[in-house]
C-alpha cells in the first residue's frame, strides 16, 4: 500500500463529516439561544415570551397595553433587566470559558481526567477570596473578583513553574504540581476558616458556584481577559491534537511543543480564572463539556474546542435556570445544579463509549 | 547461563535495596514515634518513654504516654499505613496517577456520609466514623456497578481507556457528592459547618480506644487479604494477556483488589477523615525508593505511616500553643515535600 491511499481516504472522510460538523456547531449556538431565553423566562415569576422580547428590545414591556399595569409592568421589566440578564451573561461567559479551558488541560496533559482546576486556579482564587474577606473585608461577588483572578493567575503560574522545572512540563509533572499546589492551598484556606467564623460564612457560599449577585458589568474589565483566551484556545487546536501523538511525534510533525504548552498554559489561565472569578469554582464544568464534544465530533482537537464553548455556556446557563425552578421558594446554586445534571451525564456518556477517548 | 546470572545478580540487588529502603523507613518511624511520644505539655525523657513503654517508670510518665499519647500515635499510623496501601493498589490496577481514593469518589462518598450525619443528625465520635466508612463502602459500590459489566476484559479497569472509565464515574460520582457536602454547609448554622470542616480536613483528635481497636483490627485483617492477592496485583500489572497467561482470572482479581483498596480507604477515612494527599502520593514515593515496577505495598504502607505519624507530631507541637488538625499539615508541609521527593526520582527514571 502506499502512504497516500490512507491520506486520501482520510481526507475523503474529513471532507464527509465537516458539512455534519458544522451543522452540528450551528445547532448548538442555536441551543445556546435558547438556553439563554429560558433563562430569562423561567424563574420564580414566571415571564412570557413577547414581554421579554419587549423590555430587551424597547426597554418598554409589550405587555403594557394587554392590560398589565405599571407597576407590574416595571417589576417586570426589574427582574428582567436587573436580575436575569446579568446572571444569564455570566453564565454564558463563564461556562464557554470553562469548556474552552476543560479542553485545553485534557489535552495539554492527556489526561481525559484533568479539569482545569488541575492547574490550581480554583484553589488559587478561594484562598484569594477567603483572603478578601478576613483581611479587606470585602463582602460581594463582584468585590471578590480581582482578588480571584489574581489568586488564579498566581497559582496557576506557580504550578506551570514547579511543574517545568529544567526540562519543561509533563502531563505527569503537571498533574502532580497542581495536586500538590492545590493541597497547600486548600489547607491554608480550611485553616483560616477553622479559625474565622465570619469568614465561613460569607465564604461558603462564593464556593458553591452561583452566578447571583452580579451586576453585567462586572463582565466587561474581564473582557479582554476572555477574549484573548478564546483566540488563543481556538487556534490551539492542530497543536494539541500534536500533543495527543506524544511529543517525538508532534516535533516529527514540525511543532513546537514547547510553545504550544505555554500558549495553553496561558489560555487555560485567562479562561478559567475570569470563570472562576465571576462565579466560583465551578471545574465540573470543564470537566464534562470537553467529553461531551468528543463524544460528538471525535478526537479532533480543533472540533472539541469549537464545541465545548457553546457546550458549556448551554451548561451553566441551563443549570442556574433548573436551580431556580426546583428548590421554589429558595434557589439551589448553579454550582449544586451543574454537578446534578453533569454527573449523570457524564457517567451515562463513559458508560456508552466503548471505544473510549482519549 | 550469563543472562540468567545476571538477572539473579539484579533481583538480588533489588531485594537489598528493598530490605535497606524498609528498614530505614522502620528506622524513621521509630523516631517518629519517640517524638510523639515524647512531646507535650509534659516533656518526657526518651529513656523515660522507654521505661514507660515497658511498664516501668512513675506513674504520671506511664499515663501520659500510654493512656494518652500512645493511642493517638497508633492511630495515626494506622491510619497512614491504610490510606498508604490503598493508594498503591488503586494506582497499580488502574495505572493512572490521579486514580487515588480523594480523587475518584470514595473520600467524597465518605466526606459527604459523615457532613449528613454531624449537620442533620448531629452526629458525633463514632458514629460519624461509621457514616463516613458506609458513605466510603457505598460510594465504591455505585462505582462498580456504574462502570458496570464487570465480566468484560477490562471493565472494572486497569491502564488505559477501561481505567479511566472507572476513574471518570469516581470523579463524577466525587462531584456529586461535593454538591450535596456544598449545600448542607450553605444551608446549616455556621458554627455547625465549621465542625463539619474540622471532620473534612482530616484530624486526629482524642482516640477513643473502642475507634483504634476496631480500626487496627480491620486494618490487620485487610493486611492479610492484601498480603494472600499481591502476587496476583504484580501480575495484573503487567497486563491482563501476561496476567492471563501466568494464570491469574483477571476479572475476579482485580474485583478483590479493589475491594481491598476501598476498604482500607473506608476504614482510614472513617478513623481520621479523609486526610489530604497520603493516599495520592505514597505509593509513588514508596516506588522510587524501592526501584523497580511492583506495587511497592509494604514500603507504600510503611511511607503512608511516617507521612501522618510525621505530619500530626507537627499538628500538634510545631507551633506552641496551637494544634491544627492533621489534614492540614499533611496538605501544607508535606505536599511541597513529597513533591521534591517525586521530582527527584523523576529525573534519575526518565519520563514516568
Amino acid at each position: 500500500m502506499t502512504r497516500a491511499a490512507p491520506a486520501a481516504a482520510s481526507a475523503r472522510l474529513i471532507g464527509q463529516r465537516r458539512p455534519a460538523r458544522v451543522l452540528g456547531l450551528v445547532a448548538l449556538l442555536l441551543g445556546v439561544v435558547v438556553a439563554a431565553l429560558l433563562s430569562l423566562l423561567l424563574g420564580s415569576r414566571s415571564i412570557d415570551l413577547g414581554t421579554v422580547l419587549g423590555i430587551l428590545t424597547g426597554g418598554g414591556p409589550a405587555g403594557a397595553g394587554t392590560g398589565t399595569g405599571a407597576g407590574a409592568a416595571s417589576t417586570e421589566q426589574m427582574v428582567v433587566l436587573d436580575l436575569r440578564v446579568p446572571r444569564t451573561i455570566i453564565g454564558l461567559v463563564a461556562g464557554a470559558a470553562l469548556g474552552l479551558a476543560g479542553a485545553l488541560m485534557q489535552g495539554l496533559t492527556r489526561n481525559p481526567l484533568a479539569d482545569p482546576g488541575l492547574l490550581g486556579v480554583n484553589s488559587g482564587a478561594s484562598l484569594a477570596v477567603v483572603i478578601a474577606i478576613s483581611v479587606f473585608g470585602v463582602t460581594s461577588p463582584v468585590g471578590y473578583i480581582w482578588f480571584a483572578f489574581a489568586g488564579a493567575a498566581a497559582a496557576a503560574v506557580v504550578v506551570y513553574a514547579v511543574a517545568s522545572g529544567r526540562t519543561g512540563p509533563t502531563p505527569l509533572s503537571l498533574t502532580l504540581a497542581g495536586a500538590a499546589v492545590t493541597a497547600v492551598l486548600t489547607s491554608l484556606i480550611t485553616l483560616v476558616l477553622l479559625r474565622d467564623l465570619d469568614t465561613l460564612s460569607q465564604y461558603r457560599f462564593w464556593s458553591v458556584g452561583s452566578l447571583v449577585g452580579r451586576d453585567a458589568s462586572t463582565v466587561l474589565p474581564l473582557v479582554p481577559f476572555l477574549v484573548i483566551g478564546a483566540v488563543l484556545a481556538l487556534v490551539l487546536g492542530r497543536g494539541l491534537n500534536g500533543l495527543a501523538l506524544g511529543d517525538d511525534v508532534a516535533r516529527g510533525l514540525g511543532q513546537r511543543v514547547g510553545l504550544t504548552r505555554v500558549v495553553a498554559g496561558v489560555a487555560i489561565i485567562l479562561l478559567c480564572g475570569s470563570a472562576t472569578s465571576l462565579a466560583g469554582p465551578l471545574v465540573f464544568v470543564g470537566l464534562v463539556v470537553p467529553h461531551l464534544a468528543r463524544r460528538m465530533i471525535g478526537t479532533d482537537y480543533r472540533w472539541i474546542l469549537a464545541y465545548s464553548a457553546p457546550l458549556g455556556a448551554m451548561l451553566l446557563v441551563l443549570a442556574d435556570t433548573v436551580g431556580r425552578l426546583i428548590a421554589q421558594p429558595a434557589e439551589l446554586e448553579a454550582g449544586i445544579v451543574v454537578a446534578l445534571i453533569g454527573a449523570p451525564v457524564l457517567i451515562v456518556l463513559v458508560r456508552r463509549d466503548r471505544a473510549v477517548t482519549r | 547461563m550469563s543472562g540468567a546470572g545476571a538477572l539473579g545478580r539484579v533481583r538480588a540487588g533489588g531485594r537489598r535495596r528493598l530490605v535497606v529502603v524498609v528498614g530505614m523507613l522502620a528506622l524513621l518511624l521509630g523516631v517518629i514515634a519517640v517524638l510523639a511520644l515524647m512531646l507535650g505539655d509534659r516533656v518526657v525523657a526518651p529513656q523515660d518513654v522507654l521505661a514507660a513503654a515497658l511498664g516501668q517508670g512513675s506513674g504520671g510518665d506511664r499515663f501520659v504516654v500510654l493512656g494518652l499519647r500512645a493511642p493517638r500515635l497508633a492511630l495515626s499510623l494506622v491510619v497512614g499505613a491504610c490510606f498508604g496501601l490503598a493508594g498503591a493498589v488503586f494506582q497499580g490496577l488502574l495505572g493512572n496517577p490521579l486514580a487515588s481514593p480523594d480523587i475518584i469518589g470514595i473520600s467524597q462518598g465518605a466526606s459527604a456520609a459523615a457532613v449528613t450525619a454531624v449537620l442533620l443528625f448531629g452526629a458525633s465520635g463514632l458514629a460519624v466514623s461509621g457514616a463516613a466508612f458506609a458513605g466510603a463502602l457505598i460510594a465504591a459500590a455505585l462505582i462498580l456497578l456504574l462502570a458496570g459489566r464487570v465480566g468484560r476484559s477490562g471493565a472494572v479497569g486497569s491502564g488505559g481507556a477501561a481505567g479511566s472509565r472507572f476513574v471518570l464515574i469516581g470523579i463524577a460520582l466525587a462531584f456529586l457528592a461535593q454538591a450535596l457536602i456544598g449545600y448542607l454547609l450553605t444551608r446549616a448554622d455556621v458554627r455547625d459547618a465549621q465542625g463539619a470542616l474540622l471532620w473534612l480536613v482530616g484530624s486526629i483528635g482524642t482516640v477513643q480506644l473502642p475507634q483504634l481497636v476496631v480500626t487496627a483490627v480491620a486494618a490487620g485483617l485487610l493486611a492479610v487479604l492484601l498480603a494472600l492477592l499481591a502476587p496476583r496485583l504484580r501480575m495484573l500489572q503487567l497486563g491482563d494477556e501476561a496476567a492471563t497467561a501466568l494464570g491469574v482470572r483477571v476479572t475476579p482479581a482485580r474485583l478483590l483488589l479493589l475491594l481491598v483498596a476501598v476498604a482500607f480507604a473506608a476504614v482510614a477515612t472513617g478513623a481520621a477523615g479523609p486526610v489530604a494527599f497520603v493516599a495520592f502520593v505514597s505509593a509513588p514515593i514508596a516506588r522510587r525508593l524501592v526501584g523497580g515496577l511492583g506495587p511497592a505495598l509494604v514500603a507504600s504502607a510503611l511511607v503512608g505511616a511516617a507521612v501522618v505519624a510525621g505530619a500530626d507530631v507537627l499538628a500538634q507541637h510545631a507551633v506552641a500553643g496551637l494544634q491544627v488538625p492533621v489534614g492540614i499539615v499533611t496538605g501544607i508541609v508535606g505536599a511541597p515535600i513529597l513533591l521534591t521527593l517525586l521530582a527527584r526520582g523523576n529525573r534519575t527514571r526518565g519520563a514516568a
